[in-house]
């Protein structure tokens, strides 16, 4: 062979191989156009929902408190944080930046402006702006403005008066008349408003817990805030904690008890192991058979017959990965090294000590790294399985993202899966590390 | 015998007793844990396991019966819903390319050797780390809520998941790749994009590739279960059929077939591929 031949032969190689790259990419960037049109992705525009997304991520890191006035009856004031009933400050108290007496009432707002209320007329002096005069009269709501336009931040018409400005919002119907003023944080994420340590700053609560006097003489005070802590009212604390722990249990109890079913299994369906055809030939369509099912439809089968609940999703995990391991475990047996199980023969061992002491070593490795890997993979299914069997943190999560409104709520799950699923990661690094002591993970 | 091989027999002995005395203890501990789990998790159930397990073949029962009767109408279930399957399919493949895209360059950002800013790789092994954390779920329903329901949220939610789990598979892949090549092509002055798409990648692609295939098997399980919480594809049909009851169960079965014979092909085409790939390895 000559060098030009060579070369030529290695040119066309070359052209070959950025031909080959080239088609390829093209064929990538082919498919990522026909999915832009099919899935519509140029529509994606309109159909988003700016206000979603921004009610999304301001409610993720903030919160908002209702001064709520009756327009009707005796027209009494209430406060509560988020509007809801397990944030109502009690009958005739208020924030300390709305000044009452139990009807009538100044509101600050956060840029210090103040808002009147009185009877049925509100008076706002909206900075930059002018005085706005709303009044709720039977006949509909009239409004005063300096200005003759409406400018941009009111919406108005005879029912309904809405003025948003930076330092919150005010509502106005023939019912009710609404202030939101909106705060930055996690509302009443250690105590309700019901506990005596709402509100506290850590240093007093500190002081609380260690030497002040008892606030319930039956409880020392600790005692007193972990259960203002745990049963709080608005977070569920408690709650959340069975939800983390239901969901590692169904991953632990799927993941678990699917290897154990696999194992004896997987020796039915090993070549080297089972002679028989029939029997191996079966036991390998029934693992493609769990496999194939996915998860989906064992949960749905499996649900209809055990109801909502961990337990459903633990078997849906078992199920499915029965198959798994029972495909993986079978081709591990068939690649086992025979010279140890005819050396422990040759010692007159039967079949069972054969299998524990020739078999089992082998195996065990790639079994308990399959199963730690499994593991972790499933804790974060049992997340997704929970959301459709209605166990575990997956329930939640989706009851709370369903509301729509509780996105701190959702924040607080998501961090919580984000670390559940972390943490799961870890031990089960950790623990391949000390059982096999390979420390490739 | 000589007494030191004696005792050399006797350690080992004793050794070898602790071991299985440990291994056993485990092994009990592990079984007591479990019987203790399935008993928790059948009191929070709501129906208990010993009532439910006698009706466990019903559903299907109903649903094989429902069929059945109707097997003149399953040919055009099939065709009707193949579609759907087609976007579940969609979902999975556009997730799992854009992902494995996305994973190859934050696979060779955390790799030492590699990085281009070798500082910065704790930085990208931490967001491979988060991003493989977050099930898909939880991105799909927030993203749903946003952007509405259909394939897109589904998307992007696996595609998230994709980029983080092959990030980690694809930087043990090229952890191990030959420097030689880098080294090379940077003595000729190659910038970092030329080394990787010239050194780096034609080592590792098959290793990718197949990586790649696995995970698309996973993400079509994946997509259909997205599709049952609100995202397009054939699991919303599914849940549809499923939740209006009453006379749908043909088309319930129309779909249970069309999924599973779509994840049988698949994982078989991928099997097939993957080992003429990386060799009968695994």
């Amino acid at each position: 062979m000559t060098t030009a031949t060579l070369k030529s032969g290695a040119v066309r190689q070359v052209n070959g191989k950025k031909t080959l790259s080239f088609a390829l990419l093209s064929a990538v960037l082919t498919y990522f156009v026909y999915i832009f049109f099919t899935f519509d992705i140029g529509g994606l525009g309109q159909r988003a929902s700016l206000e979603n997304a921004r009610t999304l991520v301001a409610d993720s890191y903030s919160y908002k408190t209702h001064i709520t006035k009756s327009n009707r009856g005796a027209g009494t004031l209430t406060a509560a944080i988020e509007g809801e009933k397990k944030g109502r400050y009690p009958e005739g108290s208020y924030p300390e930046w709305v000044e009452s007496d139990g009807t009538d009432a100044f509101v600050t707002l956060r840029d210090n402006s103040v808002v009147e209320l009185s009877g049925k007329v509100v008076y706002y002096d909206v900075p930059d702006y002018g005085p706005i005069i709303v009044t709720t009269r039977n006949s509909g709501i009239d409004l005063e403005l300096p200005t003759a336009e409406i400018p941009d931040f009111i919406s108005a018409s005879r029912n309904r008066v809405a003025i948003t400005v930076p330092g919150g919002r005010i509502n106005v119907t023939k019912a009710k008349t609404e202030i939101f003023r909106y705060f930055t944080g996690w509302e009443m994420f250690f105590f309700t408003l019901d506990s005596p340590f709402y509100g506290k700053s850590p240093a007093q609560l500190a002081y609380l817990a260690s030497s002040a006097p008892r606030i319930d003489p039956n409880r020392s005070n600790l005692a007193l805030m972990w259960d203002g802590f745990w049963n709080n009212a608005m977070w569920r604390h408690s709650d959340v904690a069975w939800a983390i722990f239901e969901t590692i249990l169904m991953a632990f109890l799927g993941t678990i008890g699917a290897a154990l079913i696999a194992l004896p299994l997987a020796f039915l369906s090993a070549q080297n192991f089972t002679k028989n055809m029939v029997a191996r030939f079966s036991m390998r369509r029934i693992f493609d058979f769990l496999r194939g099912v996915d998860g989906l439809i064992w949960t749905i089968i499996l649900s209809r017959a055990f109801g909502p609940g961990p337990l459903t999703g633990a078997l849906a995990i078992l199920l499915t990965d029965t198959g798994t391991f029972g495909k993986m475990f079978s081709e591990t047996l068939e690649n086992v090294d025979d010279k140890q199980i005819e050396g422990i023969r040759s010692t007159g061992a039967i079949p069972i000590q054969r299998y524990r002491f020739g078999v089992i070593p082998q195996i065990t490795p790639v079994f308990i790294s399959q199963v730690l890997y499994n593991l972790e993979s499933n804790t974060r299914s049992a997340t997704i399985i929970g959301a459709i069997v209605g166990g575990g943190i997956g329930l939640l999560l989706t009851q709370a993202i369903i509301t729509g409104k509780d996105w701190e709520e959702v924040t607080y799950y998501i961090v919580l899966i984000v670390l559940m699923v972390m943490m799961m990661d870890t031990i089960s690094g950790w623990l391949r590390g000390k059982l096999i002591g390979n420390k490739d993970s | 015998m000589s007494p030191s091989a004696l005792d050399t027999r006797a350690s080992y002995l004793a050794q070898t007793h602790r071991k299985r005395l440990y291994s056993g203890v485990m092994l009990v501990l592990l079984v007591a844990m479990l019987c203790s789990g399935f008993i928790t998790a059948d009191e929070r159930n709501a129906g208990g396991f010993w009532n439910g397990l006698p009706h466990v073949l019903d559903f299907p029962a109903e649903v094989l019966g429902e069929a059945a009767q109707k097997i003149t109408l399953l040919p055009a279930h099939l065709v009707a819903f193949f579609p759907s399957l087609v976007e579940t399919l969609n979902i999975a493949a556009a997730a799992t390319l854009a992902g494995a895209i996305a994973a190859v360059f934050l696979a060779l950002l955390s790799t030492r050797g590699l990085a281009r800013w070798p500082r910065m790789i704790p930085v990208f092994r931490r967001i491979s780390d988060i991003m493989r954390a977050i099930p898909e779920i939880v991105i799909a329903l927030v993203l749903i809520f946003i952007l509405g329901g259909g394939p897109v949220p589904a998307m992007i939610a696996i595609a998230f998941h994709t980029v983080g789990a092959l990030g980690k598979l694809f930087s043990e892949v090229t952890e191990n790749a030959d420097l030689r090549p880098v080294e090379g092509l940077a003595s000729v002055g190659a910038g970092w994009m030329q080394r990787m798409w010239l050194g780096v990648i034609p080592q590792v692609s098959p290793n990718f590739i197949s990586y790649a295939l696995l995970r698309f098997e996973i993400n079509i399980r994946a997509s259909a279960i997205l599709g049952f919480v609100g995202a397009g594809g054939i699991g919303y049909d599914l849940r549809n059929a499923i939740s209006w009851g009453q006379g749908k169960y043909d088309e319930a079965a129309a779909i249970f077939i069309l999924l599973f014979l779509a994840i049988v092909a698949v994982d078989q085409l991928s099997g097939l591929l993957r080992n003429t790939l990386v060799g009968d390895t695994k």
